[in-house]
């Protein structure tokens, strides 16, 4: 019962101060399991790094599932996905509220409209790293020109020339090119 | 801001479907949530998506969750936070909690690596189609301030690995000033 508690606690904190995105979640996390409460080892952490990048969704709450489950099964699951949420619950609320309460005043309008360009710049800036990822295996820094993975390109291109002519769910499209991929790398005898 | 609780299930539902598939990242999924959101069952407005994205950015705790609390609340208040929320959390839960029994031959069957990395094609090639949309909508006001603030924002982010969280504190600032240069034209031409 007492572990279960200082999960639950140890999540609050990573819930609470993971601030700009997934991978600022990672030392926090670190620092919550393996240093403070010592309820994994390092290379136990790593191994859920390697997991939590592998499957869908936050990597806060996978990891939070993952420890949850290895430490305390399903109870630890949910106490320290529920931990791991609260803080943004409660916050992004109160700001829901205040967003929707003041956001058609004018001077309200105008520094929104200033940090729109910046979001667009955001979500570009996480597609091209992806882009990269998919065609070279590497961030920009370490691409090589002849690494360029020619599969990753075609189905690149395609889906871009699908999802621009025709409505087609953005699912269907990631489970499509991983589909498509693969029968093309086993075919090809690279498996 | 009108309650619609009739849309409950629907928001659970695509919630689900879009956090089951979302590998590599918060914006990934920003991306998906504006094509489902906006683009096929319009409930939001792609401003509203854009600022959604900003609070999002700026909060703490995973950009997924805290994305489902606000347009959960948006669409029939704290219920609809939590029913976005659960749609949000379950998948990644579920994965994780199954996968974590037995990681070691997930993680080292070859299948599952090829499919993860191609699938990485079709993610940027979803995103790059999101961004496009915008970008040309941020060309669209005609404000060469916002046109070069996302030129600047991207180069920053992408190129000098700038924190997001950074990036979006500094154009809240320069929207604020935007707002007091345009409030002291209005002054001027009052007197």
């Amino acid at each position: 019962m007492l572990l279960l508690l200082k999960l639950f606690f140890a999540f609050i904190q990573v819930g609470l101060f993971s601030v700009g995105g997934g991978y600022a979640a990672i030392p926090l996390i670190q620092e919550q399991i393996v240093s403070v409460h010592g309820l994994m080892t390092l290379e136990e952490f790593s191994d859920l790094i390697t997991v939590a990048e592998m499957t869908p969704g936050p990597i806060s709450i996978n990891s939070a599932t993952f420890v949850g489950m290895r430490i305390a099964g399903i109870p630890g699951v949910l106490l320290c996905s529920i931990g791991c949420i609260i803080p943004s619950f409660c916050i992004c609320l109160l700001l829901a509220h205040f967003y929707y309460k003041y956001r058609s005043v004018g001077g309200v309008q105008v520094v929104l409209g200033a940090m729109r360009p910046a979001v667009v710049a955001l979500i570009a800036s996480a597609g091209a790293s992806i882009l990269m990822l998919a065609l070279f295996q590497a961030e920009l820094s370490d691409a090589a020109f002849g690494d360029l993975r020619f599969v990753e390109l075609g189905i690149f291109i395609a889906a871009l020339v699908i999802l621009r002519k025709f409505k087609i769910s953005a699912v269907a499209i990631i489970l499509g090119s991983g589909v498509v991929g693969t029968v093309i790398y086993a075919l090809m005898g690279a498996v | 801001m009108k309650k619609d609780y009739g849309k409950l299930w629907t928001l659970f539902r695509s919630m689900f479907v879009l956090s089951a598939c979302t590998f590599g990242g918060g914006f990934v999924i920003v991306s998906l949530m504006k094509k489902k959101f906006v683009e096929e069952l319009q409930w939001l407005e792609e401003e509203e998506m854009l600022d959604v994205t900003a609070i999002t950015q700026s909060s703490p705790g995973p950009l997924p969750v805290n994305a489902s609390v606000i347009i959960g609340y948006r669409m029939a208040g704290v219920v609809g936070s939590l029913t976005a929320i659960l749609g949000t959390i379950l998948p990644p839960m579920i994965i994780i909690s199954i996968i974590s029994l037995f990681y070691e031959s997930f993680r080292t069957n070859p299948y599952v690596a090829v499919a993860l990395q191609v699938m990485r094609a079709g993610v940027a090639a979803v995103i790059f189609d999101v961004v496009i949309n915008l970008a040309v909508n941020v060309c669209r006001t005609k404000r060469i301030l916002y046109i070069a603030m996302m030129l600047i924002a991207f180069i920053a982010a992408y190129l000098l690995d700038v924190s997001a969280m950074l990036v979006i504190l500094s154009c809240l600032g320069i929207g604020l000033l935007d707002l007091a240069v345009s409030q002291g034209k209005q002054n001027g031409r009052e007197e």
